[in-house]
């Protein structure tokens, strides 16, 4: 097993940032001479294509894939854009914070790169406004990667020209959806769009757009640089690194980047240091808020894109929240429903008036006035709120934790209900 | 009416971007950065951005950190996820709620501080955690809670 951690390796343990001088002096921007100087932008495609790398930003598409969609400038000519999603708003989730305010210029660069292969002059980065040092540390960056003429106009003598533009939001869990990511970015209301058509050829004001996530652009330089046989190599069972973290009652709570496909059992006991003293494990939620709750028997699972689903599960963002014995999980339930509940945007009805009935009817469990009939009524809206049936998948992501909870739980909720109280409180 | 260093900072912000539309969110923080809300400022905010002042509220009553009622001087934003509900954010809230006097979403009677729950904020690994103006606090206990006030109070 490989212990490489390109993404995260050089990083200071003292938590600064790398300067562009120490970012260089660690390998940075090699891969980025090597793009413009040597490389075309066909080439740069395939080799991102033939790494298998996938999305990061929690539905895993394929990144090769995704960029093959955007139609070429000479047969769509005039302005397209490319857009790093930096949003990160998914309870649990905060691998995206870790790399850029450790590494800021590992997602420029990996942003010049792509824009490069994409033919794009125009690139954005879309940050959640509550990362404040991440914003710091990315202005700083930026002027220094102007400075040095790695962005802005004709970079180095190569005729690509590339202006990246910071964009800090103001709060919506929504805008991370790319879709509604774009309306934000227009000055529209950040409300999904139909689709088809899709980004890559109808995106930002109707123009050819990709859209990928902070993780997966910072993939890029290392496959660039290093080639898509070393990244396939990286990874456990699948291809390259991922960024797991883990919150809740464990030792230590944290980011760790390994090899893609480390079983759950080893990110929860070995990394997280296993259960904090005083508490036992219960469950976890694998993936950020929007997926299903895994058991003491499937920890042996490889977090990876596919294995999780064996146990209707999925890799999500990499972010593990633990449940432990002392946590009432229809509390934790009806925590997460209510986060989704506030974060819809009222575009469809389903999620409109569907999340806020399930957060009270949750609610109401919990406070010990629920009634025996509200397990079918919860049991009935994961369906309704499920995937098809809802403009974006925010409703069905939110329908998944409690899907599972109320396989998992059922003696919890009606216990709740018999004895009409809170056995936590 | 908007001040003319408020005008001069946002006809800068729309020539930084494609359209005035697109400047909206920018703007919508300038003026909130000088006056720490958003009031009837919308009306001519929408005539600079070439906007009706109906898709500027629109806006600004979608996001949730544009506020379109007065709040203190010191916004204190509590994360009330998952990670930090299970790591004591509802006792967390609590002894705020009672050293400040206020419930959640008020301000203090002196103007001092508003204390908002809000969604997730990625400090899961230090939670439970909150914001204060630029400064994050996570492993939060009561004590460190008294401490953090006492320094914000003046
Ligand atoms: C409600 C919702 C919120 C989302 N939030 C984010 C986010 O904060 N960051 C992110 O990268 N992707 C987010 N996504 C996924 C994006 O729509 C998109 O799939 C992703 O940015 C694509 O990047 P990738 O292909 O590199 O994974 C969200 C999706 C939904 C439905
Ligand atoms: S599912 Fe919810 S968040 Fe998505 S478009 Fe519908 S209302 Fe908006």
């Amino acid at each position: 097993m490989t212990t490489e951690r390109p993404l995260t390796g050089s990083m200071k343990l003292n938590g600064e940032p790398l300067d562009i001088r120490e970012y260089e002096k660690a390998g940075g921007y090699q891969a980025f001479r090597k793009a413009l100087g040597s490389m075309t932008p066909a080439e740069i495609q395939s080799v991102v294509k033939d790494s298998g790398l996938r999305g990061r930003g929690g539905a895993g598409f394929p990144t090769g894939q995704k960029w093959s969609f955007m139609p070429a400038v000479d047969t769509v000519p005039g302005p397209r854009y490319l857009i790093a999603n930096a949003d990160e708003m998914e309870p649990g989730t905060f691998k995206d914070r870790v790399l850029i305010e450790g590494n800021p210029h590992q997602l420029i660069e990996g942003i010049i790169i792509s824009a490069y292969a994409l033919q794009v002059d125009r690139a954005y980065i879309f940050l959640r406004c509550d990362y404040r040092r991440g914003a710091m540390r990315l202005l700083r960056a930026l002027e220094e990667a102007y400075a040095a003429n790695y962005a802005g106009k004709n970079i180095l003598g190569s005729g690509f020209t590339l202006d990246i533009r910071l964009h800090v939001s103001a709060g919506r869990y929504i805008c991370g959806e790319e879709t509604a990511l774009l309306n934000a970015l227009e000055g529209r209301r950040p409300v999904p769009r139909a689709k088809p058509p899709h980004p890559q050829t109808c995106g930002l004001w109707g123009r050819p757009t990709v859209i990928n996530n902070t993780e997966t652009f910072c993939n890029i330089p290392h496959i660039v640089d290093k080639g898509a046989a070393w990244f396939k190599g990286l990874g456990l069972t699948e291809g390259g690194t991922k960024i797991y973290t883990a919150s809740g009652r464990v030792k230590r709570p944290g980011a760790w980047e390994l090899p893609l496909g480390t079983p759950l059992r080893d990110l929860l006991n070995e990394h997280a240091g296993g259960m904090a003293d005083g508490y036992s494990f219960r469950a976890v939620i694998p993936g950020g808020a929007s997926t299903d709750f895994l058991l003491e028997e499937h920890l042996d699972v490889n977090m990876d894109f596919t294995a999780p689903q064996k146990f209707g599960s999925r890799l999500g963002t990499g972010g593990l929240i633990v449940l432990d014995d002392r946590t009432c999980p229809v509390g934790l339930v009806s925590n997460l429903i209510h986060f989704f509940s506030r974060e819809s945007c009222g575009w469809c009805t389903p999620c409109r008036e569907g999340l806020p009935w399930v957060a009270k009817t949750l609610q109401a469990i919990e406070d010990g006035e629920g009634r025996p009939e509200d397990i079918g009524i919860l049991e009935g809206h994961t369906r309704l709120l499920g995937p098809g049936n809802t403009f974006c998948f925010l409703a069905p992501g939110a329908m998944e934790p409690l899907q599972s909870a109320l396989t998992y739980f059922r003696d919890d909720f009606e216990r709740h209900i018999r004895e009409k109280r809170c056995p936590w409180r | 009416m908007l001040t003319e260093e408020e005008k001069t900072e946002i006809m800068s912000a729309i020539r930084h971007h494609e359209s005035g539309r697109a400047a909206c969110v920018d703007v919508l923080k300038i003026v909130q950065r000088h006056r720490g809300w958003v009031s009837d400022e919308i009306h001519d905010i929408a005539g600079l951005l070439d906007m009706t002042t109906e898709e500027v509220d629109g806006l600004a009553t979608f996001y949730s950190f544009i506020f379109r009622k007065p709040v203190g001087k010191h916004m204190i934003l509590i994360c009330d996820s998952v990670c930090c509900w299970t790591m004591g954010y509802e006792v967390m809230r609590e002894h705020l709620t009672a050293r400040l006097g206020i419930r959640p979403g008020e301000t203090t009677g002196d103007g001092q501080f508003t204390l908002l729950p809000v969604s997730c904020l990625g400090l899961c690994d230090a939670a439970p955690a909150m914001i204060i103006g630029d400064e994050v606090f996570g492993n939060l206990t009561t004590e460190k809670i008294d401490a953090i006030l006492e320094r914000y109070a003046d």
